[in-house]
């Protein structure tokens, strides 16, 4: 047995193989509905994934209690991408070609949900992720969405519409520009760039900053000189709390400052340390299940995700865990209706119309893979270190 | 504009320089006393600052231990975290060369790191400054007091250093150890005694960066390797192996990139600290104040 040649190996591994295979057809027979998920569990964008694959195994959990799908069970598989694009396309791959799953949910960034749609669309497996660049849903060859691609959250560029709209409404019209150079700031700055024109928006200042930086002062001197009526502000982690604190050092209240939806945590406002009161953001509904109007027609959702959220994990809910919330619910809702049949499920996803998700009202069609315009962002101010409705 | 102006806002970019200069600084100084007794770079130094500002969240507001006590015990606990370093990782590489033991300090960095989410999990964490968060107005620029804190800490940490590597024993037998390891032994001294200490004494300078940064700058797990970086760059741009250069380095360095995001553009501000970095390292390969002739003498 000393020397083993390559060929009794290779038929070794072989069989080895068709007996696995054989084993797995097997298993394909216990008839479960498998959706796949894929989330930065860990990793960079881990504050994006942890809450969504909670929330994503809450959910299933919950639908296997109630006795599953029209009877059936739902198995859920998690893979974790750690935020790299590279390891994203071997769990969707797997997920979509081995685990032959109905749907994917997630990835939870852009980068790495635009890099998994060519597969979604080889293998014709519904994909709806959970980040929220517009490119994920929109071919720039044809202008339309990818046929298997949807996404839940909204797109920056209605948070920038959110902004920008306050902004007109207290006669704002000379702002500055500060963004971090990670992919979130750099997507955001863009759009404020390219829907500063239709607003009228005049942008006299546009700095940047990397996402590890600890001090951000010298921006805010430099913004300072120019006397910009508002800063508008697109980054995600530690620095969206440094730069709020420099800006109250640097005595600059007189200049309205404006955070993007990433600092949609109370954490945030709490690491501010006082120095975030009066800064506003626009934020999806689910963050403020709180303080919604009791014939708010998202109360009702908003407030019982968050509730059995609380209670299953015992942490404060963060809203990013809604896009997987809403993602996961619609592909419960597709399955509903087609059945375990990938196409039946996609069309089904297309036809969603009057949704009520945690971060707004979804109204799918063949143009508009998202769903959802800037209403599904409110416009919110820190006051008392609480979120309160901006007027 | 006129020139108070001007001169305002030039007195807030280097405020602000010289602060973060500091921080960098110090991590370069934790490079240096490491690398001047055994010739290797420690890249867990920058995970030593995220652990000290993390261990002070759970001395300082946690147990709620007075804040010098609080800082003395983070220390304390970091630097036997760096003496643990060098007697599991450094001692147990079997065939110790230069690179081997680089990449061993490598691969700590990363258990740190990993060690830390999952102890402190990903959230930023924040420390309350030292003597409150009430901006300080100097000239019309303002400095946040914790500022002031930062940059006195840095001047009394090189000066005890200074002093303990140039007058105390034990300091000149470290120095020894750098010079000549065989030659260090053969006079009595306790080469591995000095390693440890050396790991010791640069992870307790790193815990004590880490304390002094995060009211400013908060701290989360994940901090360590950009700060090892950017201390990295100062100790090559200020000399390897010589203290004051690390702190004109950290302070150059610091000096560079607000100034260059304050005139120029914030976006470039990294590039231009790494095009001086450049230009120094062609026409002065040892740094500004690098010794050419030891140089030649050191295995890296």
């Amino acid at each position: 047995m000393k020397k083993i040649s390559f060929q009794t190996l290779f038929i070794l591994a072989l069989s080895l193989i068709t007996m696995f295979s054989v084993v797995s057809c097997e298993k394909k027979t216990t008839q479960k509905l498998k959706i796949g998920a894929v989330f930065s569990v860990t990793g960079g964008a881990s504050f994006l994934g942890d809450p969504e694959k909670k929330t994503a195994e809450m959910l299933v959990e919950q639908v296997n209690k109630a006795g599953g799908i029209n009877g059936v069970q739902v198995e859920l598989i998690v893979m974790d991408t750690e935020g790299d694009a590279t390891k994203t396309n071997l769990a969707v791959k797997k997920l979509m070609t081995q685990d032959k799953v109905l749907a994917v949910v997630g990835p939870s960034t852009s980068g790495n949900s635009i890099a998994v749609i060519p597969l979604a669309e080889e293998t014709m497996t519904p994909l709806v992720s959970c980040a929220a660049s517009y490119k994920i849903v929109n071919n720039p060859d044809t202008n339309k969405p990818y046929k298997w691609v949807f996404k839940t959250p909204q797109s920056d560029s209605m948070a920038v519409e959110a902004i920008f709209t306050h902004l007109q409404s207290k006669k704002i019209n000379k702002i500055a520009i500060l963004s971090d150079t990670s992919g979130f700031g750099a997507s955001g700055r863009a759009e404020l760039q390219r829907l500063a024109k239709d607003y009228n928006m005049s942008i006299v200042a546009d700095e940047t900053y990397g996402p590890k930086d600890t001090d951000m002062t010298p921006q805010l001197t430099k913004i300072k000189k120019l006397n910009p009526q508002a800063i508008v502000n697109w980054s995600i982690g530690p620095t969206q709390v440094t730069v709020v604190r420099n800006w109250k050092d640097l005595k600059m209240d007189g200049i309205k400052f404006y955070q993007s939806h990433g600092f949609g945590s109370l954490k945030n406002v709490e690491l501010a340390a006082g120095a975030a009161e009066g800064v506003y953001l626009p934020l999806g509904s689910v963050a403020i299940a709180d303080i919604l109007p009791e014939n708010h027609p998202q109360k009702t959702v908003t407030r019982q995700y968050v509730n059995d959220y609380n209670a299953k994990y015992n942490e404060p809910l963060s809203s990013f865990g809604g896009h997987a919330h809403d993602a996961l619910k619609m592909v419960f809702a597709a399955i509903g209706k087609a059945g375990a049949d990938k196409a039946k499920i996609r069309d089904e996803l297309e036809k969603i119309s009057g949704f009520v998700g945690q971060h707004g009202i979804f109204n799918m069609s063949a143009d508009d893979h998202n769903g959802l315009d800037k209403t599904a962002f409110n416009m919110l101010v820190v006051k008392d270190g609480k979120w309160a409705f901006a007027d | 504009m006129d020139s108070a102006f001007f001169f305002t806002y030039f007195l807030q970019f280097v405020i602000s320089g010289i602060t973060i200069g500091s921080i960098y600084a110090m991590v370069a100084v934790g490079f240096n006393i490491i690398y001047n007794v055994t010739e290797i770079i420690n890249f867990a130094q920058g995970e030593f600052v995220m652990l000290g500002g993390l261990i002070m969240v759970i001395f300082y507001n946690k147990l709620d231990l007075p804040i010098l006590i609080a800082f003395l015990m983070t220390v304390i606990v970091v630097a036997m975290i760096g003496l643990l370093i060098d007697q599991i990782v450094i001692k147990s590489i079997k065939q110790p060369t230069v690179l081997t033991l680089i990449i061993g300090t490598i691969a700590t960095s990363i258990l740190l790191k990993g060690a830390a989410m999952f102890i402190w999990g990903k959230n930023p964490y924040d420390l309350p400054a030292f003597s409150g968060r009430e901006a300080i107005n100097f000239f019309g620029a303002v400095i946040q007091p914790q500022a002031l804190w930062v940059i006195g800490i840095l001047v009394v940490v090189v000066g005890l250093l200074s002093f303990f590597f140039e007058k105390s024993i034990i300091g000149k037998a470290m120095r020894a150890c750098s010079d000549n390891q065989d030659a260090a032994l053969l006079v009595g001294i306790s080469v591995k005694r000095m390693i440890l200490l050396s790991f010791a004494l640069s992870a307790a300078i790193g815990a004590v960066a880490g304390v002094i940064v995060t009211p400013i700058a908060l701290m989360e797990y994940d901090r360590g390797a950009m700060l090892a970086v950017k201390g990295f760059a100062a100790l090559i741009l200020g000399g390897l192996g010589s203290f004051p250069g690390a702190v004109i380095g950290g302070l150059l360095l610091g000096l560079i990139e607000a100034l260059v995001a304050g005139y120029i553009s914030s976006g470039y501000k990294d590039a231009f600290a790494l095009a001086v970095l450049l230009i120094l390292l062609f026409v002065r390969p040892h740094g500004i104040l690098g010794n050419p002739t030891v140089a030649k003498f050191k295995k890296f």
